[in-house]
Protein backbone atom coordinates (compact mmCIF):
# COMPACT_ATOMS: atom_id res chain seq x y z
CA UNK A 1 0.00 0.00 0.00
CA UNK A 2 2.63 2.72 1.02
CA UNK A 3 4.33 1.68 -2.51
CA UNK A 4 0.84 2.36 -4.34
CA UNK A 5 0.81 5.94 -1.99
CA UNK A 6 4.22 6.87 -3.15
CA UNK A 7 3.65 6.42 -6.79
CA UNK A 8 0.96 8.44 -6.34
CA UNK A 9 2.36 10.95 -4.61
CA UNK A 10 5.42 10.88 -6.90
CA UNK A 11 3.10 11.21 -9.99
CA UNK A 12 1.15 14.02 -8.79
CA UNK A 13 4.72 15.61 -7.77
CA UNK A 14 6.07 15.01 -11.56
CA UNK A 15 2.72 16.91 -13.15
CA UNK A 16 3.36 19.79 -10.52
CA UNK A 17 6.71 19.87 -11.64
CA UNK A 18 6.07 19.71 -15.52
CA UNK A 19 3.44 22.72 -15.11
CA UNK A 20 5.93 24.74 -13.50
CA UNK A 21 9.15 24.14 -16.07
CA UNK A 22 6.36 25.01 -18.14
CA UNK A 23 6.06 28.71 -16.77
CA UNK A 24 9.33 29.18 -15.88
CA UNK A 25 10.73 28.01 -19.68
CA UNK A 26 13.32 30.54 -20.24
CA UNK A 27 13.43 29.53 -24.15
CA UNK A 28 9.89 31.26 -24.11
CA UNK A 29 10.69 34.63 -24.15
CA UNK A 30 8.87 37.45 -25.01
CA UNK A 31 9.43 39.08 -28.45
CA UNK A 32 9.87 43.08 -27.31
CA UNK A 33 11.70 43.97 -30.62
CA UNK A 34 9.77 45.13 -33.97
CA UNK A 35 11.19 43.26 -37.00
CA UNK A 36 9.58 46.21 -38.87
CA UNK A 37 11.00 49.16 -36.36
CA UNK A 38 14.86 47.85 -37.50
CA UNK A 39 13.97 48.65 -41.32
CA UNK A 40 14.29 52.02 -43.36
CA UNK A 41 11.16 52.09 -44.58
CA UNK A 42 7.77 54.54 -43.51
CA UNK A 43 5.55 52.93 -40.96
CA UNK A 44 2.13 54.03 -40.20
CA UNK A 45 0.90 53.41 -36.29
CA UNK A 46 -2.35 52.87 -34.96
CA UNK A 47 -3.60 52.77 -31.61
CA UNK A 48 -6.44 51.17 -29.76
CA UNK A 49 -7.63 51.28 -26.28
CA UNK A 50 -7.44 46.86 -25.54
CA UNK A 51 -10.27 47.61 -22.47
CA UNK A 52 -13.13 46.00 -23.68
CA UNK A 53 -15.32 49.11 -22.56
CA UNK A 54 -13.15 51.45 -25.05
CA UNK A 55 -14.39 49.13 -27.79
CA UNK A 56 -17.52 50.16 -30.11
CA UNK A 57 -18.66 46.49 -29.95
CA UNK A 58 -17.14 43.58 -28.45
CA UNK A 59 -19.09 39.77 -28.24
CA UNK A 60 -17.89 36.46 -28.19
CA UNK A 61 -19.35 32.94 -27.10
CA UNK A 62 -20.93 35.16 -23.88
CA UNK A 63 -19.55 32.07 -21.40
CA UNK A 64 -16.23 33.37 -20.76
CA UNK A 65 -15.07 36.17 -17.91
CA UNK A 66 -15.01 38.67 -20.76
CA UNK A 67 -18.58 39.87 -20.97
CA UNK A 68 -19.52 41.05 -24.22
CA UNK A 69 -19.76 44.85 -25.44
CA UNK A 70 -22.83 46.18 -25.04
CA UNK A 71 -24.67 43.76 -23.08
CA UNK A 72 -27.23 42.98 -25.65
CA UNK A 73 -24.93 42.30 -28.66
CA UNK A 74 -25.72 39.16 -30.30
CA UNK A 75 -23.35 36.35 -28.87
CA UNK A 76 -21.29 33.59 -30.95
CA UNK A 77 -22.78 30.75 -28.78
CA UNK A 78 -23.04 28.71 -31.85
CA UNK A 79 -20.20 25.48 -32.29
CA UNK A 80 -18.02 27.11 -35.47
CA UNK A 81 -18.05 30.20 -33.77
CA UNK A 82 -18.09 30.05 -30.17
CA UNK A 83 -14.22 29.81 -30.01
CA UNK A 84 -14.26 33.16 -31.59
CA UNK A 85 -13.94 37.29 -30.52
CA UNK A 86 -15.39 39.95 -33.09
CA UNK A 87 -14.69 43.90 -31.67
CA UNK A 88 -15.27 47.10 -33.61
CA UNK A 89 -13.12 50.07 -32.29
CA UNK A 90 -12.02 53.23 -33.17
CA UNK A 91 -8.13 53.67 -34.71
CA UNK A 92 -5.51 56.57 -33.22
CA UNK A 93 -2.82 57.83 -34.54
CA UNK A 94 0.37 58.43 -33.09
CA UNK A 95 -1.05 61.87 -31.95
CA UNK A 96 -4.39 60.47 -30.69
CA UNK A 97 -6.27 61.96 -33.32
CA UNK A 98 -9.26 59.71 -35.15
CA UNK A 99 -7.54 57.87 -38.01
CA UNK A 100 -10.19 55.52 -38.66
CA UNK A 101 -12.28 52.23 -37.46
CA UNK A 102 -11.06 48.53 -37.11
CA UNK A 103 -12.40 45.32 -36.84
CA UNK A 104 -10.93 42.49 -35.67
CA UNK A 105 -11.68 38.99 -35.91
CA UNK A 106 -10.11 36.26 -33.42
CA UNK A 107 -10.20 32.72 -33.49
CA UNK A 108 -7.89 30.12 -31.19
CA UNK A 109 -5.64 28.33 -33.25
CA UNK A 110 -5.67 24.61 -33.60
CA UNK A 111 -1.95 25.15 -34.18
CA UNK A 112 -1.57 26.08 -30.05
CA UNK A 113 1.29 23.89 -28.77
CA UNK A 114 2.14 25.02 -24.92
CA UNK A 115 4.82 22.90 -24.99
CA UNK A 116 6.64 25.48 -27.68
CA UNK A 117 5.19 28.42 -25.65
CA UNK A 118 2.31 29.09 -28.51
CA UNK A 119 -1.11 29.95 -27.32
CA UNK A 120 -1.84 31.22 -30.47
CA UNK A 121 -5.00 33.07 -32.25
CA UNK A 122 -5.73 33.55 -36.11
CA UNK A 123 -6.84 36.91 -36.20
CA UNK A 124 -7.61 39.09 -39.05
CA UNK A 125 -8.16 42.93 -39.47
CA UNK A 126 -10.73 45.51 -41.62
CA UNK A 127 -9.52 48.70 -41.60
CA UNK A 128 -11.13 51.94 -42.73
CA UNK A 129 -8.80 54.72 -42.60
CA UNK A 130 -10.85 58.20 -43.93
CA UNK A 131 -9.96 59.72 -46.98
CA UNK A 132 -6.96 57.00 -47.62
CA UNK A 133 -8.59 53.50 -48.24
CA UNK A 134 -8.56 50.33 -46.68
CA UNK A 135 -6.72 47.45 -45.53
CA UNK A 136 -6.82 43.77 -45.04
CA UNK A 137 -4.32 42.33 -42.22
CA UNK A 138 -3.81 38.25 -41.56
CA UNK A 139 -2.01 37.45 -38.80
CA UNK A 140 -1.02 34.81 -36.55
CA UNK A 141 -0.68 36.15 -32.89
CA UNK A 142 0.93 34.22 -29.60
CA UNK A 143 -0.32 35.10 -26.57
CA UNK A 144 2.09 32.81 -24.44
CA UNK A 145 3.97 35.90 -22.69
CA UNK A 146 0.95 37.65 -22.27
CA UNK A 147 -0.80 34.98 -20.35
CA UNK A 148 2.26 33.65 -18.35
CA UNK A 149 3.55 37.17 -17.14
CA UNK A 150 -0.15 38.97 -16.81
CA UNK A 151 -3.01 36.69 -16.88
CA UNK A 152 -1.98 33.93 -15.16
CA UNK A 153 -0.21 36.71 -11.92
CA UNK A 154 -4.09 37.74 -12.01
CA UNK A 155 -5.82 35.02 -11.40
CA UNK A 156 -3.19 33.77 -8.59
CA UNK A 157 -3.86 37.54 -7.27
CA UNK A 158 -6.10 37.50 -4.08
CA UNK A 159 -7.70 40.99 -5.86
CA UNK A 160 -8.10 38.76 -9.06
CA UNK A 161 -5.95 41.80 -10.66
CA UNK A 162 -2.48 42.93 -12.28
CA UNK A 163 -0.75 45.66 -12.35
CA UNK A 164 2.73 46.77 -13.67
CA UNK A 165 4.18 47.73 -17.06
CA UNK A 166 4.01 44.91 -20.07
CA UNK A 167 5.07 45.85 -23.39
CA UNK A 168 5.49 43.04 -26.07
CA UNK A 169 4.95 41.72 -29.86
CA UNK A 170 2.09 39.43 -30.30
CA UNK A 171 2.21 39.04 -34.13
CA UNK A 172 3.77 35.30 -34.89
CA UNK A 173 3.45 35.46 -38.26
CA UNK A 174 2.82 34.41 -41.25
CA UNK A 175 5.63 36.44 -42.69
CA UNK A 176 8.88 34.97 -42.11
CA UNK A 177 10.45 37.28 -39.90
CA UNK A 178 6.71 36.98 -37.56
CA UNK A 179 5.35 39.65 -39.44
CA UNK A 180 1.46 39.48 -39.98
CA UNK A 181 0.45 39.93 -43.84
CA UNK A 182 -1.30 43.17 -44.99
CA UNK A 183 -3.26 43.69 -48.23
CA UNK A 184 -4.56 47.05 -49.07
CA UNK A 185 -8.07 47.41 -51.17
CA UNK A 186 -8.99 50.81 -52.10
CA UNK A 187 -7.50 54.60 -52.38
CA UNK A 188 -4.08 54.73 -51.72
CA UNK A 189 -3.63 51.41 -50.52
CA UNK A 190 -5.11 49.64 -53.51
CA UNK A 191 -2.55 47.01 -54.28
CA UNK A 192 -0.46 47.53 -51.26
CA UNK A 193 1.36 44.21 -49.98
CA UNK A 194 3.37 44.77 -47.14
CA UNK A 195 4.28 43.67 -43.62
CA UNK A 196 3.24 44.69 -39.81
CA UNK A 197 2.66 43.84 -36.22
CA UNK A 198 0.56 44.19 -33.49
CA UNK A 199 1.90 45.01 -30.15
CA UNK A 200 0.25 45.57 -26.36
CA UNK A 201 1.75 47.73 -23.62
CA UNK A 202 -0.61 46.80 -20.62
CA UNK A 203 -0.69 48.48 -17.01
CA UNK A 204 -3.78 46.77 -15.55
CA UNK A 205 -5.46 43.47 -16.03
CA UNK A 206 -8.82 42.59 -14.07
CA UNK A 207 -10.20 38.65 -14.21
CA UNK A 208 -13.39 39.81 -15.00
CA UNK A 209 -13.18 42.45 -17.17
CA UNK A 210 -9.21 41.87 -18.95
CA UNK A 211 -7.43 44.46 -19.77
CA UNK A 212 -8.28 47.56 -17.95
CA UNK A 213 -5.65 49.86 -19.25
CA UNK A 214 -3.88 48.44 -22.38
CA UNK A 215 -3.01 50.30 -25.67
CA UNK A 216 -2.88 47.98 -28.75
CA UNK A 217 -0.45 49.35 -31.33
CA UNK A 218 -0.62 48.21 -35.11
CA UNK A 219 2.20 49.34 -37.33
CA UNK A 220 2.40 48.89 -40.88
CA UNK A 221 5.00 49.59 -43.14
CA UNK A 222 4.76 51.14 -46.25
CA UNK A 223 7.06 50.56 -48.95
CA UNK A 224 9.05 53.49 -50.80
CA UNK A 225 7.14 52.94 -53.88
CA UNK A 226 3.38 53.72 -52.26
CA UNK A 227 2.12 57.34 -52.45
CA UNK A 228 0.77 57.82 -49.26
CA UNK A 229 -0.58 61.83 -48.23
CA UNK A 230 -0.78 60.39 -44.62
CA UNK A 231 1.40 62.30 -43.27
CA UNK A 232 -0.65 62.69 -40.14
CA UNK A 233 -0.61 58.59 -39.72
CA UNK A 234 3.33 58.62 -40.32
CA UNK A 235 5.78 58.92 -37.53
CA UNK B 1 9.91 3.43 -1.62
CA UNK B 2 12.53 6.53 -2.78
CA UNK B 3 12.73 4.41 -6.00
CA UNK B 4 9.16 3.87 -6.03
CA UNK B 5 8.47 7.84 -5.41
CA UNK B 6 11.08 8.94 -7.95
CA UNK B 7 9.32 6.30 -10.84
CA UNK B 8 5.93 8.03 -10.17
CA UNK B 9 7.61 11.52 -10.83
CA UNK B 10 9.41 10.61 -13.79
CA UNK B 11 5.53 9.12 -14.82
CA UNK B 12 3.98 12.06 -13.87
CA UNK B 13 6.50 14.29 -16.42
CA UNK B 14 5.91 11.87 -19.36
CA UNK B 15 2.23 11.68 -18.72
CA UNK B 16 1.85 15.42 -18.77
CA UNK B 17 3.90 16.03 -21.48
CA UNK B 18 2.27 13.12 -23.87
CA UNK B 19 -1.22 14.47 -22.84
CA UNK B 20 -0.24 18.53 -24.04
CA UNK B 21 1.52 16.99 -27.24
CA UNK B 22 -1.60 14.21 -28.08
CA UNK B 23 -4.65 15.93 -26.72
CA UNK B 24 -5.34 19.32 -28.93
CA UNK B 25 -5.79 22.53 -26.86
CA UNK B 26 -8.03 23.91 -29.41
CA UNK B 27 -10.35 21.82 -31.46
CA UNK B 28 -12.72 24.12 -33.60
CA UNK B 29 -15.99 22.52 -34.33
CA UNK B 30 -16.06 22.25 -38.20
CA UNK B 31 -19.25 22.06 -40.56
CA UNK B 32 -18.70 20.29 -43.81
CA UNK B 33 -18.29 22.50 -46.77
CA UNK B 34 -20.52 22.28 -49.27
CA UNK B 35 -18.58 23.16 -52.28
CA UNK B 36 -19.45 22.72 -56.14
CA UNK B 37 -17.19 21.67 -59.08
CA UNK B 38 -18.07 24.64 -61.96
CA UNK B 39 -17.99 23.16 -65.46
CA UNK B 40 -15.27 25.40 -66.58
CA UNK B 41 -13.06 24.98 -63.59
CA UNK B 42 -13.00 26.01 -60.35
CA UNK B 43 -15.65 25.88 -57.42
CA UNK B 44 -18.30 27.63 -56.30
CA UNK B 45 -19.99 27.80 -52.10
CA UNK B 46 -22.26 29.82 -51.28
CA UNK B 47 -23.04 31.76 -48.22
CA UNK B 48 -25.69 33.58 -46.99
CA UNK B 49 -27.19 36.28 -43.97
CA UNK B 50 -30.62 36.01 -42.38
CA UNK B 51 -31.67 39.48 -42.05
CA UNK B 52 -32.24 41.06 -39.32
CA UNK B 53 -31.16 37.82 -37.27
CA UNK B 54 -27.62 37.65 -38.26
CA UNK B 55 -26.99 41.14 -37.74
CA UNK B 56 -24.34 42.19 -34.73
CA UNK B 57 -23.65 45.38 -35.57
CA UNK B 58 -24.87 48.58 -37.53
CA UNK B 59 -23.35 51.39 -37.39
CA UNK B 60 -23.87 54.05 -39.07
CA UNK B 61 -24.06 58.00 -38.24
CA UNK B 62 -27.57 58.27 -39.76
CA UNK B 63 -29.18 55.62 -38.01
CA UNK B 64 -31.45 56.74 -35.15
CA UNK B 65 -31.59 53.86 -33.45
CA UNK B 66 -28.03 51.61 -32.81
CA UNK B 67 -27.71 47.89 -33.11
CA UNK B 68 -26.81 46.41 -30.85
CA UNK B 69 -28.93 48.45 -28.15
CA UNK B 70 -26.65 50.56 -26.38
CA UNK B 71 -24.01 51.23 -28.35
CA UNK B 72 -22.45 54.19 -28.67
CA UNK B 73 -21.70 54.82 -32.63
CA UNK B 74 -18.80 57.39 -32.44
CA UNK B 75 -20.20 60.53 -34.36
CA UNK B 76 -16.89 61.59 -35.63
CA UNK B 77 -17.03 63.96 -38.43
CA UNK B 78 -14.45 61.54 -40.16
CA UNK B 79 -16.92 58.82 -40.20
CA UNK B 80 -19.34 61.02 -42.29
CA UNK B 81 -20.23 58.27 -45.19
CA UNK B 82 -19.43 55.24 -43.36
CA UNK B 83 -21.76 51.98 -43.09
CA UNK B 84 -19.80 49.12 -40.67
CA UNK B 85 -21.76 45.80 -40.25
CA UNK B 86 -21.14 42.86 -38.67
CA UNK B 87 -22.84 39.32 -39.47
CA UNK B 88 -22.62 36.01 -38.78
CA UNK B 89 -22.41 33.90 -41.60
CA UNK B 90 -24.59 31.04 -42.64
CA UNK B 91 -23.84 28.15 -45.53
CA UNK B 92 -26.14 26.33 -47.94
CA UNK B 93 -27.76 24.27 -44.92
CA UNK B 94 -28.45 27.26 -42.63
CA UNK B 95 -25.67 26.75 -40.14
CA UNK B 96 -23.72 29.63 -38.73
CA UNK B 97 -20.00 28.58 -40.08
CA UNK B 98 -17.92 32.20 -39.18
CA UNK B 99 -17.99 36.02 -39.44
CA UNK B 100 -18.01 39.12 -41.76
CA UNK B 101 -17.93 42.44 -41.56
CA UNK B 102 -19.17 44.56 -44.77
CA UNK B 103 -18.14 48.58 -45.11
CA UNK B 104 -19.88 50.33 -47.16
CA UNK B 105 -18.04 54.43 -47.56
CA UNK B 106 -18.38 57.13 -49.80
CA UNK B 107 -17.08 60.33 -49.51
CA UNK B 108 -16.06 63.43 -51.82
CA UNK B 109 -11.99 62.73 -50.95
CA UNK B 110 -12.17 59.58 -52.44
CA UNK B 111 -14.36 56.86 -54.67
CA UNK B 112 -17.42 54.72 -53.25
CA UNK B 113 -16.02 51.46 -51.27
CA UNK B 114 -18.16 48.28 -50.45
CA UNK B 115 -16.00 45.95 -49.01
CA UNK B 116 -16.16 42.27 -47.11
CA UNK B 117 -14.23 40.47 -44.25
CA UNK B 118 -15.43 36.83 -43.98
CA UNK B 119 -13.80 34.63 -40.84
CA UNK B 120 -14.15 31.27 -40.82
CA UNK B 121 -12.38 30.18 -37.63
CA UNK B 122 -11.91 26.22 -38.69
CA UNK B 123 -10.81 27.18 -42.37
CA UNK B 124 -9.63 30.89 -42.86
CA UNK B 125 -10.54 34.91 -43.34
CA UNK B 126 -10.88 36.19 -46.79
CA UNK B 127 -10.72 40.02 -47.83
CA UNK B 128 -13.67 41.15 -50.97
CA UNK B 129 -13.97 43.85 -53.17
CA UNK B 130 -17.17 44.74 -54.40
CA UNK B 131 -18.41 46.93 -57.57
CA UNK B 132 -19.31 50.13 -56.26
CA UNK B 133 -22.89 49.99 -58.25
CA UNK B 134 -25.03 46.94 -58.52
CA UNK B 135 -25.56 45.43 -61.87
CA UNK B 136 -28.83 45.34 -63.83
CA UNK B 137 -30.61 42.65 -61.47
CA UNK B 138 -29.49 44.05 -58.15
CA UNK B 139 -25.90 41.67 -58.35
CA UNK B 140 -22.87 43.17 -57.07
CA UNK B 141 -19.80 41.50 -58.26
CA UNK B 142 -16.52 41.52 -56.42
CA UNK B 143 -13.27 40.19 -56.45
CA UNK B 144 -10.78 38.69 -53.90
CA UNK B 145 -8.05 40.44 -52.99
CA UNK B 146 -6.89 38.10 -49.81
CA UNK B 147 -7.20 35.07 -47.85
CA UNK B 148 -5.58 33.26 -45.08
CA UNK B 149 -5.34 29.19 -44.65
CA UNK B 150 -7.63 27.78 -47.00
CA UNK B 151 -8.50 30.64 -48.67
CA UNK B 152 -4.96 31.94 -49.38
CA UNK B 153 -4.44 30.34 -52.59
CA UNK B 154 -7.21 31.32 -54.42
CA UNK B 155 -8.50 33.91 -56.84
CA UNK B 156 -11.56 34.54 -58.06
CA UNK B 157 -14.82 36.78 -58.00
CA UNK B 158 -18.09 37.22 -55.57
CA UNK B 159 -21.71 37.75 -55.96
CA UNK B 160 -23.46 39.62 -53.45
CA UNK B 161 -27.31 40.10 -53.79
CA UNK B 162 -30.49 40.66 -52.07
CA UNK B 163 -33.01 37.96 -51.96
CA UNK B 164 -36.19 39.34 -50.07
CA UNK B 165 -38.09 36.58 -47.84
CA UNK B 166 -40.85 35.21 -49.46
CA UNK B 167 -41.60 32.21 -47.74
CA UNK B 168 -44.17 33.71 -45.42
CA UNK B 169 -42.66 31.74 -42.52
CA UNK B 170 -43.48 34.65 -39.74
CA UNK B 171 -40.33 34.27 -38.16
CA UNK B 172 -39.47 37.99 -38.75
CA UNK B 173 -36.90 37.15 -41.40
CA UNK B 174 -37.00 40.27 -44.19
CA UNK B 175 -34.68 38.32 -46.34
CA UNK B 176 -31.51 37.48 -46.98
CA UNK B 177 -27.61 38.35 -48.08
CA UNK B 178 -26.48 35.79 -50.36
CA UNK B 179 -22.74 35.97 -51.64
CA UNK B 180 -21.82 33.05 -54.36
CA UNK B 181 -17.68 32.76 -54.25
CA UNK B 182 -16.80 31.50 -57.95
CA UNK B 183 -13.01 30.72 -57.11
CA UNK B 184 -10.14 29.08 -58.84
CA UNK B 185 -6.56 27.94 -56.98
CA UNK B 186 -3.68 30.48 -58.52
CA UNK B 187 -1.48 28.36 -60.91
CA UNK B 188 2.13 27.21 -60.26
CA UNK B 189 4.85 26.32 -62.29
CA UNK B 190 5.63 22.51 -61.37
CA UNK B 191 9.49 22.15 -60.05
CA UNK B 192 11.30 20.57 -63.22
CA UNK B 193 12.70 17.41 -62.00
CA UNK B 194 15.72 16.51 -62.57
CA UNK B 195 16.64 13.96 -65.36
CA UNK B 196 17.29 10.52 -64.42
CA UNK B 197 20.89 9.46 -65.60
Amino acid sequence: MKYLISLVLGFTVGIVLFVLLLYINPLTSRSTLSPIAVGSGEIINLTYSAAIEDSIVFTNSGETRRHPHPAKVLQLWEAPVRNTRVAATVLRDSRGDVAGLGIKFSSDSEDTNLLNGEALVDSAWHIYLPGQGTLFIEQRENYWSYLREIVLPAAWSSADRWKGNWHGTITNGPGALGTSRVTGGSGEFAGLVTDGIESITAQAYSMDRGPVAAEAQLTIEVPENVDTASAELLD
Amino acid sequence: MFKTFVTGVFLGLVAAAALLYFVPVVNQQRETSIISVNPNGGNSETFHINIPMDRIMVGAQSRSTPLPTGMNWPEFAEFEGLRTEMFKVRNARNAVIGVASRLAASSDEQAAIVEWVLHFPARGSMYLSMQNEPVEGGYRIGEMRAGSKEFVELTGRVVERWVPDQSGSGDGRSGRIELVSQFVGVLEEEPVEEEVL
